[in-house]
């Protein structure tokens, strides 16, 4: 069953905190992950491939990039996910 | 009908005799680096793991680090260098297509007229030619195998590039190959997948300096002149090698465990190749490793060496005392190709 925007938000927060040892409630959807969180590109690679696990997505690394904020990822998982 | 040919005759199996290591006297720490890029210190060792590296001076070209590397494995496997049958070199950054920096490096050794040959196999150099080297032992065709990695990769470093200034170092790193009574070598998974060959690449091929027209001769409008072309380097997309490297190659690592039959917990030394601290710490988790394994961190002080960067990370761990002879190793290169080799040894 696909997750609603609430639980990807969620599911992200776990992951970055996971990764990147960030309080999860600091993990909002207009947080950015390299300016605010501290994830760095390859920290962000490992944020990636967590979520695609966990949301049943692929997200190539072509659209990595474009991933900004924790909204964009959510955004990203919602439409693409299976 | 019987055949009229003789089979060839081998050992029974293979194992690594003896290693040995060169690293270019000049230390060159970040500091250095920072003089071309924007960048700092903190910077450079949160991305890559990497404080200072090896870069060779111009007495220590890819023949005469991989003749010191080679006397040490030599006198460590404890064989004359005579008794080598064949010398197999693997590097990216040999300049001189042909002949084979090989055929020199036998003849420098002492080791008479040994077979000669150079690979290219990128990163996963090493694997390639231990694979090579255990099948040359095995079927019979040499006794003794001279496996090289050897690169100087500070001559394909863009020094503007801040996502590839710090990575690189130079280096040689080698190891004999001969007969052993059991296994000691085992089954390697190797591979390559060329739809990825754009990730890892030389940028610019040698043929461009042929675009130059000949002092005083004619040439098409569109050659560049000479002072416009950048010396090729190597480039890469950071965040898609991570992840191959980390995910896709942990699970070839596991392959290799599995085809040799041994388990996590029988494995006491992890030696990935060198790319990066932080890809090493990330297969070292995804690959859920027990403590008890130790694992080779040789980039922070080498920088990646390529292909020499498992036979130089495997000479430390063994001459620190941090591994110890007999030990079980499982060994992975990847890299440009992209391409892939892993096997389980028994330290020498």
């Amino acid at each position: 069953m696909a997750a609603t925007q609430e639980e990807i938000v969620a599911g992200l927060a776990e992951i970055v905190n996971e990764i990147a040892g960030i309080p999860t409630e600091d993990v909002k959807v207009d947080k950015s992950f390299t300016d605010d969180l501290d994830v760095d590109s390859l920290s962000m690679v490992e944020v990636v491939v967590a979520a695609e696990e966990r949301f049943d997505v692929k997200i190539p690394d072509d659209d990595v990039k474009n991933l900004k904020t924790v909204g964009d990822a959510t955004d990203y998982i919602l439409k693409h996910q299976s | 009908m019987t055949s009229k040919i003789k089979p060839s005759k081998g050992a029974p199996y293979a194992r690594i005799m003896g290693v040995g290591g060169y690293r270019p006297t000049r230390v060159v720490p970040n500091e250095e680096i920072l003089k071309h890029i924007d960048s700092s210190d903190e910077w450079i060792r949160s991305r890559s793991g990497i404080a200072t590296r090896h870069w060779a001076g111009p007495e220590e070209t890819v023949a005469t680090m991989s003749v010191e590397a080679s006397g040490k494995a030599i006198a460590d496997a404890g064989i004359t260098p005579e008794q080598i049958g064949a010398v197999i070199v693997s590097t990216v950054s040999h300049f001189k297509q042909t002949p084979a920096v090989a055929t020199e490096i036998a003849h420098r050794i002492g080791a008479g007229k040994p077979a000669a040959f150079d690979i290219s196999a990128g990163c996963a150099g090493f694997g390639y030619g231990l694979t090579l080297a255990k099948g040359l032992v095995t079927e019979g065709s040499a006794e003794y195998v001279l496996v090289i990695g050897v690169e100087r990769l500070s001559d394909l470093t863009d020094l503007e590039d801040r996502a590839t200034a710090f990575l690189f170092g130079d280096g040689a790193g080698a190891v004999i190959v001969g007969p052993a009574k059991q296994p000691a070598i085992g089954p390697t998974v190797w591979g390559s997948e060329g739809d990825k060959s754009e990730t890892i690449k030389q940028t610019l091929g040698w043929d461009v300096y042929r675009t130059i027209p000949l002092p005083g001769g004619d040439g098409p409008e569109e050659r560049p002149a000479l002072e416009e072309i950048r010396f090729p380097a190597i480039t890469q997309e950071g965040q898609a090698v991570f992840r191959w490297a980390v995910f896709e190659m942990a699970k070839v690592a596991q392959q290799a465990l599995d085809a040799a039959g041994v388990s996590p917990d029988d494995l006491d030394v992890f030696i990935p190749h060198q790319a990066n601290m932080r890809i090493i710490d990330s297969m070292v988790k995804t690959l859920k490793l027990p403590e008890s394994v130790t694992v080779a961190r040789d980039v922070e002080t080498t920088g990646n060496t390529s292909a020499a960067s498992i036979p130089l990370a495997m000479e430390r761990l063994l001459a620190t005392g941090q591994a110890k002879s007999g030990d079980t190793a499982l060994v992975i290169g990847f890299g440009a190709g992209l391409v892939y080799a892993a096997t389980v040894v028994t330290l020498p």
